[in-house]
C-alpha cells in the first residue's frame, strides 16, 4: 500500500481496512488479522496499527474477543452507513479537485454525468 | 528505558555531541534522523557504551551504561565488521559466543527471510548482501534495546521491504528500537518517533502521527524544515 506521508497512518490503514469490511474482502462475522499480522503487512508500526484496531471498535465496525482476536461487526446497517461515509468522502475530493481547477459546480456535475455515460 | 542527559562528546576541538537530553521509551520503534555527521552515530556508539562521554551521562533503565547494560543493548554500526573468511553460518557462532541472547534458529530463520544462506562467504557478498546478513545477526539477539545504524544503506528497494518487516517483527511493548538514517522517506510509516539532531544538538523529539494530526506535517516534511530552514506549504 502506498501511503501518504502527510495524513496520520493509522487513518489510511483504518480506511484500507473498512475498504475490505464494504467490498466482503472481510465478511461480516469473519476474523480480521491480528494487531502485529497488520503491521507486518503493511509495513508500519505495531503501535499504529494497534490505534487501528482501537478506533475500528470504537465505531462498532469491529469487537474483540478475548483471547480470539477481532471480529468484524455483523451490523449490516452500520456497514452501509461506513460506505456512505467513504463515497462521501471520495465526492469531496473530487469536488476540491474540480473547484481548484476553476470548474463551477454545475459543469463538475455534467462532467461526471458524461464520463458515466462514456464508460 | 533508555536516557542521556546533558550528553556531550567532543574529538579535540570538535564538538560531535552538544548537551543533548533525550528519553526515549520501551514500546516505540524511533528514528533519529540528521544529515551525515550530525552526531547520530556517536550518540549511538555512547548509547552502546562503545565511547565514552565527556561530559554528562547516558542511562539504560535508570543506570548507567555498562558492561552489564550492554547485554540488553544490540548495537549495529555501519562499519562492516566480520572476517571475510567467515561464512553466514560462522558469523552465527561468533554471535552466539558473544552473546547469551543470541539464537541461532531466529538467525537461520532471519538469513532465509532475507534470502541468504548459511554457506556463503563473507568476501563473496555483495555489499546489500553484507547489510542484510549484519541486520540478520543483530536481530536474531533478543535484546530490550536494538540500534541500527543505517539498517538501509546500499538495500535495494525489495530487500529494504523484507528489513523493514522483520524490525516490524521485533517491536514489542518492552522493547525500544532506534534507527538512524539518512533515508527519511523509507522510514515513514515504520517509526512512531523522529528525534532531529543537527550539528550534535537536538532539535527536536516528536510523536509523528501527532505531527500530521497537528501540523500537517510528515516526518520528510519536519526534515526538509529542519535542515534547510524553510517553512513547508502544508
Amino acid at each position: 500500500m502506498q501511503f501518504d506521508p502527510m495524513i496520520p497512518i493509522w487513518l489510511q490503514v483504518m480506511e484500507d481496512l473498512e475498504v475490505g469490511i464494504i467490498t466482503g474482502k472481510h465478511p461480516p462475522g469473519s476474523k480480521l488479522p491480528g494487531g502485529r499480522e497488520t503491521a507486518v503487512q503493511y509495513g508500519i508500526n505495531p503501535n499504529t496499527a494497534a490505534r487501528v484496531y482501537q478506533e475500528l471498535e470504537k465505531l462498532g465496525l469491529s469487537e474483540t474477543r478475548r483471547g480470539l482476536g477481532s471480529f468484524v461487526t455483523e451490523d449490516g446497517a452500520l456497514i452501509a452507513r461506513v460506505r456512505e461515509q467513504l463515497a462521501g468522502k471520495a465526492v469531496d475530493r473530487c469536488m476540491r479537485d474540480l473547484a481548484r481547477l476553476g470548474v463551477e459546480r454545475s459543469a463538475a456535475i455534467q462532467m461526471l454525468l458524461e464520463r458515466e455515460e462514456k464508460n | 528505558m533508555l536516557e542521556s542527559r546533558e550528553l556531550t562528546k567532543k574529538y579535540g576541538s570538535k564538538t560531535a555531541v552538544s548537551g543533548i537530553s533525550l528519553k526515549l521509551e520501551a514500546g516505540h520503534i524511533c528514528a533519529m534522523l540528521g544529515p551525515n555527521g550530525s552526531g547520530k552515530t556517536t550518540w549511538m556508539k555512547m548509547a552502546a557504551g562503545l565511547v565514552k562521554p565527556t561530559s554528562g551521562e547516558i542511562l539504560f533503565e535508570g543506570a548507567p551504561v555498562s558492561i552489564e547494560s550492554r547485554r540488553h543493548i544490540a548495537y549495529m554500526s555501519t562499519e562492516p565488521y566480520f572476517y571475510t573468511w567467515m561464512s553466514a553460518k560462522d558469523v552465527g557462532k561468533y554471535y552466539e559466543d558473544f552473546f547469551e541472547d543470541f539464537s541461532v534458529e531466529r538467525y537461520r530463520n532471519l538469513l532465509a527471510r532475507m534470502e541468504l544462506t548459511e554457506d556463503l562467504k563473507v568476501k563473496a557478498l555483495s555489499s546489500g548482501m553484507a547489510a542484510k546478513l549484519k541486520i540478520a545477526a543483530t536481530l536474531a539477539r533478543d535484546a530490550k534495546v536494538w540500534m541500527l545504524d543505517e539498517p538501509f544503506n546500499g538495500i535495494d528497494l525489495l530487500a529494504r521491504d523484507q528489513i523493514r518487516e522483520c524490525i516490524v517483527e521485533r517491536a514489542g511493548e518492552d522493547r525500544l528500537l532506534l534507527l538512524s538514517s539518512h533515508l527519511v522517506e523509507e522510514m515513514e510509516t515504520l517509526v512512531d518517533r523522529a528525534v532531529y539532531i543537527r550539528e550534535g544538538v537536538l532539535i527536536e523529539s516528536v510523536d509523528l502521527e501527532q505531527l500530521r494530526t497537528e501540523r500537517g506535517l510528515s516526518m520528510a516534511d519536519l526534515y526538509r524544515q529542519i535542515y534547510t530552514g524553510k517553512e513547508v506549504i502544508a
